[in-house]
C-alpha cells in the first residue's frame, strides 16, 4: 500500500509503512480484534473549514474514517492560522487531551511550527502533510506524507483533451509552487497525449480561498476559449459550478465534485486519505514505528478517481482505463524525458523519465511547453 | 462554446464583465450603509450582515427551493442585525463603530455555525436576464447575462437618492445626521430613526449577500465574502454619501477586479499580485485626486463620529 | 477643554494624599474593572443560553474556559502568546484614536514591516545574529511600517482623505506588495510550497522569556503598551494630541501643530504594528511568508476599542481575547463544536462588553461627583 523505497530515492525514506499494508488492505478484517487493547489520542489540525468541499473536508473525511477503530480517541481543531497559535494547539492536544500522534494538515504548519513541536515533545509523533522530510535535517519523531495526486491530473487531462473543441484547456490555480506546478503540468501533458496541439491557460489567483476570484478567473479563461476547466484552489466548489454554467467542461480535484457540474463532470483526482491515516494508525497500534517520508499514488490507495461523467466518449474511457492500468502497475512516467518548459528549456533530460517518486519533481519550478502562464 | 478565442479584445469585455457581475455586493451594502450614515450612525459590521445574509438566503433557497425567498429571508436577517445595531447604540456612551466590529464577529460566527449543513446541498439560482442575444459572442452573451439585483441595485441607486433629496422621509434622514439637537427641535427623535436606518441599512447588505451566494459565485461556503462587506463600508466615504457614487464606486471596483484574471488569461502573467491590487490603488489615487485639504468632506454627515 | 478640566483634577488628586481622595481615586480605577467584569458575566450567561438551546452544558463551557485559557499556567502562557501580537497591532489603532482618527490598516503595516525585518535581516546574517541583527531588523520593520500609516496619516492632514479608507486601501496594497516581493525578487529558492524569504537561523531567532514559556515578543509589546501610555498621558505631546483629538479646530487656533501630531502619531502607530511583524519573523516564523497574515491588524482594531484606546487596558484585553482563542481550541475539541462557536462566544462578549460601557457613571459607588451632590444635598437640609 505505501510506496516501497526506489533506487532513486533511498536516502529519502527511512521506513516504510510496508508491513502494515497488509492490515491497511483489509481493514475491516483485522480492525476490533487485533489492536484494540491500545487506546490512543490522535489529533488534527486543519487551516480551514472542516467542511469546504475540497482541501480540509478531505482530510476531515480521512480522519472520520478512524473513528469506528476501536480504543481511538480522536480531537479535532479547525480554522488554525499558521502561527503561534498551531504550536500551542498542538501543546495543547498534547497536555490536555493526551494526544500522542499529531496530524497537522496545512502545508504551512511544517517549518517552523512543526518541527518547534516535535523539538519540544519528543514523545509524541508528528505526521505532516505535504512536507519534505530529511533524516538530516528533521527530528525522529516527525514525518511527512502526501499523494502523487498529479497522476491523476494527468487522468483528467486525458478526459480533457477528448472533450475539448477547442483545443484549449483552463486551469485555475492558488500559487506557483511545485505541488500546483506538477497538477497544471500533469494536466496538459494527459491531454496533449491525446492532442499534441492542446494548450492549457493558467490563472493564478494568489491565494488558496477566494471565491469571487476564483469565478471571476472560470469567466475569463472560458472566455478566452477554454472549453475544459479544472483547478487546484482549496474548495473547487465556485470553479467547477461557475465552469459548468458557463457550459464548459470539469474535471474535479480534492474531492468529487459532480453532484456540482453535472453532466459537464468527466472525471475528479480525489484524495483518499482514509487508507493513508488507517494505516498510520494500524501501525501505531501495533506498536511498530510509522513511516517518517510516506509517498503513495493511484497505486497505493492515496488518490483516486471520481466515476467517468456520462460526457467522456468511448475513445477516451479506452486511454483512460489503460493508462489508469499503467499506472496501477506502477511504471508510467508522467514526465518523460526530453520534456521541454514553455520557456524553450528542457527540464527533463533526454532518456530520463521521471516516475511520481521522482524527487526532482518535488522541486518544480516550471510550467511545461503548451501552458500559457508564468510561474513568478 | 464558440471555438475561437477573444484575444486582447477579452480585456475591455472582462472589465465591463467584471463590473457587472462582482459589483453587485458592493451596491447594496454602501447603499445600505449610506441610508445608516446618513442618519448620524456608522455601522462597521456590515461584513457580518453580508455573510449571514449569504448563508440565510442560501439556507432558504435550499430548503424552499426558492431563491426569491432566501433573498427575503436575508433581508430579515439583515433587518434583525441592524435593529440589534441601533439599539444597542441608543444607550449612552456606547460607540457605534465599536459595536459594529464586534457585531461583524457575532454575526461572522453565527452564520458559519448555522451555516454548517448548507455547504454540500446545492441552492437554485436566482434568475439572470440575457440581454446579449444580440451578439454572436457568447462571450459578450455571458457577460451581458445580467441578474435581476443588479437592475435592482440600480434602480434603488436612482429611487434613494431621489428620495433623500425630494421626500420628508429624506428630510428627517438628513436632520438626524447633521444634527440631533435639530431633530428634536422639529418633534424627531433621532434615536426611532438611527434604529430604522441601521435596520434599512442591515436589509441591504444582507441581500449583497444574498446574491453572492445565490448568483454569483452562487455558492455558499465560509470564504465566501473576502471583505466586500468592510470595502463596501468604505466606499461610502469614497462616494461621499452620495448613493449615485456609492453605484460608480462599486462599478469602478467591479471593473478593476476583473483586469488582473483577465490580463492572465491573454498572457499578461508577470506581477498578477499587483494587478488584483488594482481596484485598491486606483480608488486610492482617485480619492486623493478629488480630496481638499481646505475643507471638510462634502456630504459627510454632522454627527458622525467617523469624519469629526 | 474638557480634556484639559479633567487631567488637572487627576493631578491634583495624586498630589494630595488625603484619605478621601485616595478613596475616590480608588473608586474611580475600580469603575471600569467592576462594570467589565459584570459585562463578561452577562456575556458569559447569554453564550450559556446559546448552549443550552444547542443541548450542550454551560458548565462543561465554563470548566474548559478556565482549564484552556486562563486556569492553569500551561493556559494562561498559551493566552500570553496568542496575546502578544495584539498588543502592538491594538496600538496601531489606539494611538491615532486620541486625536479623533480611525486608523483600521495594521494589518498592511503589519505586512509589510515583516517583510522589511526579513529583507534587511538577508545581508545582515553574515556579520551578526544577536542583538545587533534583532535592533537592524526592529528599526526595520518599524520604519516601514510606521512610514505607511503615516503616509494615510499625512494624506489626511494634507489632502483630506479620510484615514479610515485610505489605511483599510493601503492594507490590502501592502499586501499584495509582499506576496509579490516573497513570491518574486526575495524569495529563497528552497522554500518551495510555502514561499518565503531566507529564513533566520536557529540562533538569529528570539528566545522565550526567562521562565516562561512565551516569546519574547510579548514583553516587547507590553513595554511598547507602557510606553504608550506615559507618552499619552505623561508628556506635553500626548497632552496635545488629546486636545486635538478633542477638537481640532480650537487645537489649530490655540497654535497646536496639528499636522506634526497627525504625522507623528500615525507614524508610530503604524511602528508598533510594523514591529509587530517584526517579531513575527524573528519569534515565530523564521521568515517573512504569507502565514504572517493572519489578521492580527484585524483583531487589534477589535482589542483597542475594548480598551477604550488607554494602552494600558489593551494588556489585560489582549490576554482575555488570547485566553478565550485559547480556551477556544478545547471547547471545539472537548465539545464537539465547530470553530464557529469560538466566533459567537467572542461576538457576544464583546457587544455585551461594549454595551456595558453605558454603565460608566452610573453608579455612586464608583463616582465621587455624586458623593459630593448628595452630601451638599444633605448639608442644605
Amino acid at each position: 500500500m505505501i510506496k516501497l523505497p526506489s533506487v532513486s530515492r533511498r536516502q529519502f525514506l527511512q521506513t516504510t509503512l510496508a508491513g502494515a499494508a497488509a492490515a491497511a488492505a483489509t481493514p475491516g478484517l483485522l480492525s476490533s480484534a487485533a489492536f484494540a487493547a491500545t487506546p490512543l489520542t490522535i489529533g488534527f489540525i486543519y487551516v480551514g473549514p472542516k467542511d469546504d468541499y475540497g482541501y480540509n473536508q478531505a482530510h476531515a473525511e480521512g480522519a472520520a474514517a478512524l473513528k469506528s477503530i476501536e480504543g481511538i480517541t480522536l480531537v479535532e481543531e479547525e480554522n488554525v492560522p499558521e502561527t503561534v497559535d498551531v504550536q500551542k494547539t498542538m501543546e495543547s492536544m498534547i497536555n490536555l487531551d493526551g494526544a500522542k500522534l499529531l496530524f497537522p494538515t496545512s502545508f504551512g504548519y511544517f517549518d517552523p511550527h512543526v518541527l518547534a513541536m516535535a523539538k519540544k515533545y519528543p514523545d509524541a509523533q508528528f505526521r505532516h502533510c505535504g512536507g519534505l522530510w530529511t533524516k538530516e535535517k528533521h527530528p525522529a519523531n516527525v514525518g511527512s506524507y502526501f499523494g502523487y495526486i498529479h497522476q491523476g491530473q494527468y487522468l483528467n487531462g486525458i478526459t480533457a483533451g477528448y472533450a475539448s473543441k477547442s483545443k484549449k484547456i483552463g486551469f485555475v490555480a492558488a500559487k506557483p509552487i511545485p505541488q500546483v506546478l506538477q497538477n497544471i503540468n500533469a494536466f496538459l501533458l494527459g491531454a496533449r497525449s491525446v492532442d499534441p496541439s492542446i494548450t492549457c491557460q493558467v490563472i493564478f489567483t494568489g491565494e488558496w480561498s477566494l471565491a469571487v476570484k476564483e469565478a471571476e478567473a472560470t469567466n475569463a479563461l472560458i472566455d478566452q476559449g477554454a472549453d475544459v476547466i479544472t483547478c487546484h484552489v482549496d474548495s473547487p466548489k465556485v470553479v467547477a459550478q461557475t465552469a459548468a454554467g458557463r457550459g464548459a467542461f470539469v474535471c474535479g480535484y480534492h474531492a468529487n465534485q459532480s453532484a456540482l457540474a453535472g453532466d459537464k463532470y468527466l472525471t475528479g483526482a480525489e484524495w483518499a486519505w482514509g487508507n493513508v491515516y488507517t494505516d498510520f494508525i494500524k501501525t501505531m497500534q501495533a506498536g511498530k514505528p510509522i513511516g517518517n517520508f510516506v509517498r503513495g499514488g493511484l497505486k497505493d490507495g492515496f488518490v483516486k478517481m471520481s466515476p467517468l461523467g456520462k460526457a467522456v466518449s468511448a475513445d477516451a474511457r479506452a486511454k483512460f482505463e489503460a493508462t489508469q492500468k499503467t499506472m496501477l502497475g506502477g511504471n508510467f512516467a508522467v514526465f518523460k524525458g526530453g520534456l521541454k518548459d514553455n520557456k524553450g528549456n528542457v527540464v527533463v533530460p533526454a532518456g530520463k523519465d521521471y516516475t511520481e517518486q521522482a524527487i526532482e519533481l518535488e522541486s518544480m519550478n516550471y510550467l511545461v511547453e503548451g501552458v500559457i502562464g508564468s510561474v513568478a | 462554446m464558440e471555438e475561437t478565442a477573444l484575444g486582447l479584445w477579452g480585456v475591455p469585455l472582462a472589465i465591463l464583465a467584471g463590473a457587472i457581475r462582482v459589483s453587485t455586493p458592493f451596491i447594496f451594502v454602501s447603499l445600505g450603509e449610506t441610508l445608516t450614515e446618513r442618519s448620524g450612525r456608522i455601522n462597521l459590521g456590515l461584513e457580518g450582515t453580508l455573510v449571514f445574509g449569504a448563508m440565510s438566503a442560501y439556507a432558504v433557497a435550499v430548503l424552499t427551493q426558492s431563491a426569491w425567498l432566501g433573498v427575503l429571508a436575508a433581508m430579515m436577517a439583515g433587518a434583525v442585525f441592524g435593529l440589534l445595531h441601533g439599539f444597542i447604540c441608543k444607550f449612552p456612551k456606547v460607540n457605534d463603530i465599536a459595536i459594529g466590529i464586534a457585531m461583524m464577529q457575532f454575526g461572522l460566527g453565527l452564520a458559519f455555525f448555522l451555516g454548517k449543513p448548507f455547504i454540500q446541498p446545492v441552492a437554485p439560482k436566482l434568475p439572470a436576464i440575457p440581454l446579449g442575444n444580440w451578439s454572436s459572442l457568447p462571450q459578450v452573451q455571458a457577460a451581458l447575462t445580467i441578474n435581476v439585483l443588479f437592475i435592482v441595485g440600480l434602480i434603488l441607486t436612482f429611487s434613494i437618492a431621489w428620495m433623500l433629496k425630494n421626500t420628508r422621509v429624506g428630510l428627517i434622514l438628513r436632520v438626524v445626521g447633521d444634527s440631533s439637537d435639530a431633530a428634536r427641535a422639529m418633534g424627531i427623535n433621532p434615536n426611532t430613526v438611527r434604529l430604522l436606518a441601521t435596520a434599512a441599512g442591515g436589509a441591504l447588505a444582507a441581500i449583497g449577500g444574498a446574491y453572492l451566494s445565490l448568483f454569483y459565485p452562487g455558492s455558499w461556503n465560509e470564504r465566501i465574502s473576502s471583505g466586500q462587506g468592510l470595502m463596501a463600508v468604505a466606499l461610502v466615504i469614497f462616494a461621499r454619501w452620495n448613493p449615485k457614487g456609492c453605484m460608480f464606486a462599486s462599478l469602478l471596483f467591479g471593473g478593476a477586479g476583473a483586469l488582473g484574471p483577465a490580463l492572465q488569461s491573454v498572457g499578461v502573467t508577470q506581477g498578477y499580485y499587483l494587478f488584483y491590487a488594482a481596484p485598491y490603488v486606483l480608488t486610492l489615487i482617485i480619492l486623493i485626486m478629488t480630496s481638499s485639504p481646505t475643507t471638510r468632506l462634502s456630504g459627510a454627515p454632522e454627527e458622525l463620529s467617523l469624519t469629526k | 477643554m474638557a480634556a484639559e478640566i479633567d487631567i488637572s483634577s487627576v493631578a491634583s488628586a495624586t498630589r494630595r494624599f488625603t484619605l478621601s481622595r485616595l478613596q475616590e481615586e480608588l473608586a474611580r480605577r475600580l469603575e471600569p474593572l467592576a462594570i467589565t467584569f459584570l459585562a463578561i458575566l452577562a456575556g458569559m450567561g447569554l453564550f450559556s443560553l446559546f448552549l443550552l438551546a444547542l443541548g450542550k452544558s454551560p458548565l462543561q463551557f465554563v470548566q474548559l474556559v478556565y482549564a484552556g485559557g486562563f486556569g492553569t499556567w500551561f493556559s494562561l502562557q498559551n493566552a500570553f502568546s496568542r496575546a502578544a501580537p495584539l498588543l502592538l497591532t491594538a496600538l496601531c489603532v489606539a494611538l491615532p484614536a486620541r486625536l479623533g482618527l480611525t486608523v483600521i490598516g495594521g494589518e498592511g503595516a503589519l505586512a509589510l514591516g515583516g517583510l522589511g525585518a526579513a529583507a534587511i535581516a538577508v545581508p545582515m546574517l553574515s556579520v551578526s545574529h544577536g542583538w545587533p541583527l534583532w535592533i537592524a531588523m526592529g528599526i526595520a520593520g518599524s520604519v516601514v511600517g510606521g512610514l505607511w500609516i503615516a503616509f494615510a496619516g499625512a494624506l489626511k492632514h494634507y489632502r483630506g482623505v479620510n484615514e479610515t479608507i485610505s489605511s483599510l486601501l493601503l492594507t490590502y496594497i501592502g499586501i499584495a506588495v509582499m506576496n509579490h516581493l516573497i513570491e518574486g525578487v526575495l524569495r529563497d529558492p528552497a522554500s518551495l510550497n510555502k514561499p518565503s524569504t531566507f529564513p533566520l537561523p536557529a540562533d538569529g531567532m528570539f528566545g522565550k522569556i526567562w521562565g516562561m514559556d512565551v516569546h519574547w515578543g510579548f514583553a516587547i509589546g507590553i513595554i511598547c503598551c507602557v510606553l504608550a501610555w506615559v507618552l499619552i498621558e505623561r508628556t506635553t505631546i500626548g497632552f496635545a494630541a488629546r486636545v486635538s483629538g478633542g477638537n481640532l479646530r480650537a487645537a489649530q487656533i490655540q497654535g497646536l501643530p496639528v499636522g506634526k501630531l497627525i504625522v507623528g502619531f500615525t507614524f508610530l502607530a503604524g511602528a508598533f504594528a510594523g514591529l509587530a511583524g517584526m517579531i513575527e519573523v524573528a519569534a515565530v516564523q523564521g521568515s517573512a511568508n504569507g502565514s504572517i497574515i493572519a489578521g492580527y491588524g484585524y483583531t487589534g482594531i477589535l482589542v483597542a476599542f475594548l480598551a477604550r484606546h488607554n494602552p494600558l487596558a489593551i494588556i489585560p484585553v489582549s490576554i482575555l481575547l488570547g485566553g478565550v482563542a485559547a480556551a477556544g481550541g478545547l471547547i471545539q475539541r472537548r465539545m464537539g463544536l465547530p470553530d464557529a462557536t469560538v466566533l459567537v462566544l467572542q461576538g457576544t462578549l464583546f457587544i455585551s462588553v461594549l454595551f456595558f460601557e453605558t454603565l460608566y457613571g452610573r453608579f455612586k459607588l464608583f463616582n465621587p461627583e455624586m458623593w459630593r451632590k448628595t452630601r451638599a444635598g444633605k448639608d442644605g437640609e
